[in-house]
């Protein structure tokens, strides 16, 4: 056993990430930023300006008309959502919704076209497949580290963590869904002359809409499953009020946050599921 | 000069194209090929033409390499040999540009299940391959109605593929074919899907479409009796090889080996063949030259109880019966006119089988097959009974 020292894999890391923050410190700073307040603008400034009955009447709204004018998921969202406000939570959720927002906009806009790259290539495929099973298997808490080193603390690195976190899915799903196309229509897309690009959006896209959108949906989940997680360096939310809670070892006060993100969870994943449908079925 | 031509047209699967390549110019089959390479042969040196407005029909069994001819004519398979000439232009060393303009003027494909898109309405669906080569929006869906409605759909338009019944699926496969007016149609057994009702309706429907739109259609079917039907000219296929190019006539009644003789054993002949297939050359006595007496010695030296009577330029006239001309003969009679009957069973050369079969089931005597008034042969109900059970066929007509 001696033979062999130590690899030092864990200096190598360290090193690299070091290099890394120091090589691209105004990238870092720019996001850092402007990017933080920016986010910070559309939490506090925005969305915490609606009026919270505005909020849940919209939401409700919205609620009823995507569920197909039914009426449970509009009365549960629009309970959920005046519960979490009497228990004095709103700008919490709000926080939270923010962080989801944003982790899952970048997710998506990284994505998607990652997948449609791996489903056009063989090669592509080979090599992103293990990193994306690196990227989901790593215990989530990892990513805080060189998220703090890059971005310091705040909303920030919550996002970046968050979006190493809940990209693999829609890579994936992206991926498959191009990939099950059928064979013949992929043939009769070529066989009128598409080009590779009127291909992609005429039929290819179209076609995995629903398994792109199923990826999405997984996405915006995991996303919210870092919301704890990424409270953990200072990331505002729900999340927040939970690990006071477990500090202070408050139960109560730890259950009512979770709850809250419960709700929210309910609520993004039934809506996201339901804009999920395709034209011709 | 032919719409299509293929000359040596050949397919490999598999990584060792060239060597397989060779093996097939040294002339090993497609079993030996596969053991010593490891590769499949699709497509074996394949050349045929497809003339304007014909349509044409390459029938083999499932494995025998029609689709994937299919597919190398338009490219959607890429060829290991050989070359592919539409309008003269070579598809196989074609760029990819050049080629999507060929695929959009002037080739489309109809494909065997259908290949809709299934996210885009029956309109859309014709609209596609007009789409695609960005023509604007009103023009595109004035011709993708007309397409439409020329298959009978136009009051379908705003359904999805999933609403309609697959014969209806089909016809809008062929109307999105059609709205781009290709010169040449690919059809990939294109009414195999469909149940046989359906089936036959829609290869009636496509002679009919055929009579006014004298496209060039390159049909690929498992089914022979449909080859038969719409195929002005057919082409056989057998582990990747064309072992025969003929008309429907010309296979049936004269294949060119053991394999499509097989293939044709089960035929419905009494559809393919015709009075000129089974008709034989007529004895007959001439009006103007012959009297009782002679036409008593032919009928006795051929073993006939009747006789055809013509001129010298073989018009017909009419028939004696032996009994007849024995008596005139006794009487000393001298004119054949005087016994002569004229109630002839007469039939044109292209006159279906099944039709000869009604006519002659009680017919006394043979029936006569005319042009013009002319005699060209005479069909005997033995001739009729040979020809269904497949085994004598008279060449009489056919050039062979």
């Amino acid at each position: 056993m001696e033979l062999i020292p130590k690899i030092p894999v864990a200096d190598w890391v360290s090193s690299f990430t070091e290099w890394v923050t120091d090589t691209f410190e105004p990238l870092f700073d720019f996001i850092k930023n402007d990017f933080g307040d920016f986010i910070e603008m559309f939490a506090e400034d925005w969305l915490m300006n609606i009026p919270i009955w505005l909020f849940i009447i919209v939401v409700g709204v919205i609620a009823f008309f995507i569920s197909g004018k039914k009426l449970g998921l509009t009365a549960f969202s629009v309970v959920g959502l005046w519960f979490i406000s009497n228990q004095e939570l709103w700008e919490e959720l709000m926080n939270t919704f923010t962080l989801v927002i944003f982790a899952s906009l970048i997710s998506v806009i990284i994505g998607v076209p990652f997948g449609i790259w791996m489903a056009k290539s063989a090669t592509v495929e080979k090599i992103l497949t293990p990193i994306l099973d690196f990227m989901q298997t790593m215990p989530a808490f990892v990513y805080l580290i060189p998220a703090v080193a890059f971005f310091s603390i705040g909303m920030v690195p919550g996002v970046a963590a968050s979006v190493i976190f809940a990209t693999p899915p829609t890579v994936r799903f992206t991926n498959l869904g191009i990939r099950q196309v059928s064979h013949e229509l992929i043939e009769a897309s070529d066989s009128f002359g598409t080009t590779n690009t009127q291909k992609l959006f005429k039929v290819q896209l179209p076609m995995a809409k629903k398994t792109i959108m199923a990826g999405i949906n997984q996405t915006v989940m995991l996303a919210l499953s870092m919301v704890v997680i990424a409270s953990m360096i200072g990331a505002k939310g729900l999340g927040q009020t939970v690990i006071t809670g477990l500090q202070r070892a408050d139960v109560g006060t730890g259950f009512v946050a979770g709850l809250g993100i419960v709700i929210l969870a309910i609520i993004i994943d039934r809506f996201t599921q339901n804009l999920n449908t395709q034209r011709g079925e | 000069m032919p719409i299509i031509q293929v000359e040596n047209l050949s397919k490999i699967f598999g990584k060792q194209a060239k060597k397989a390549t060779k093996y097939l110019d040294e002339g090993l089959s497609k079993e030996e090929i596969l053991e010593k390479t490891g590769n499949t042969v699709g497509v074996n040196r394949a050349s045929f033409n497809v003339e304007e407005g014909e349509i044409f029909v390459i029938m083999g069994l499932s494995g025998s390499g029609k689709s994937t001819l299919v597919r190398l004519v338009n490219r959607l398979i890429e060829p290991t040999e050989g070359s592919v000439y539409i309008d003269g232009q070579d598809l196989a060393k074609m760029d990819s540009k050049s080629l999507r303009e060929v695929r959009r003027q002037k080739l489309s494909m109809v494909f065997q299940r259908f290949a809709l898109f299934p996210h885009r309405t029956i309109l859309e669906n014709a609209e596609f391959g007009l789409e695609v080569q960005g023509i604007d929006k009103e023009e595109r869906k004035k011709k993708a109605r007309e397409s439409l409605e020329m298959v009978g759909l136009g009051g379908y338009i705003n359904q999805f593929p999933s609403q309609l019944s697959g014969g209806m699926q089909q016809r809008v496969g062929l109307a999105r074919a059609l709205a781009n007016e290709p010169e040449v149609l690919l059809m990939d057994e294109a009414f195999s899907a469909l149940d046989p009702l359906i089936r036959k309706e829609m290869q009636d429907e496509l002679l009919e479409l055929q009579q006014t739109m004298k496209k060039t259609i390159l049909f690929i079917t498992h089914d022979l009796d449909e080859a038969l039907r719409i195929g002005d000219r057919i082409a056989l296929m057998n582990d990747g090889k064309i072992v025969q190019i003929g008309t429907p006539e010309e296979i049936l009644v004269n294949p060119a080996n053991d394999y499509v003789e097989k293939f044709v054993a089960d035929v419905d002949r009494s559809k393919v063949l015709t009075a000129e297939h089974i008709m034989k050359r007529p004895e007959t006595v001439d009006v103007q030259k012959h009297g009782p007496r002679t036409a008593l010695e032919r009928m006795r030296k051929e073993g006939l109880s009747s006789i055809y009577v013509t001129d010298a330029k073989r018009k017909l006239y009419g028939y004696v019966m032996a009994d007849d001309v024995a008596e005139a003969v006794k009487n000393e009679q001298k004119d054949l006119k005087e016994i002569m009957r004229t109630d002839i069973l007469k039939v044109e050369k292209d006159t279906s089988m099944s039709e000869i079969f009604n006519l002659i089931h009680d017919a006394p005597v043979p029936v006569a097959v005319v042009e013009n008034d002319r005699l060209l042969g005479i069909i005997v109900r033995g001739a009729v009974i040979a020809a269904l059970a497949g085994n004598e066929v008279n060449l009489n007509g056919i050039d062979s």
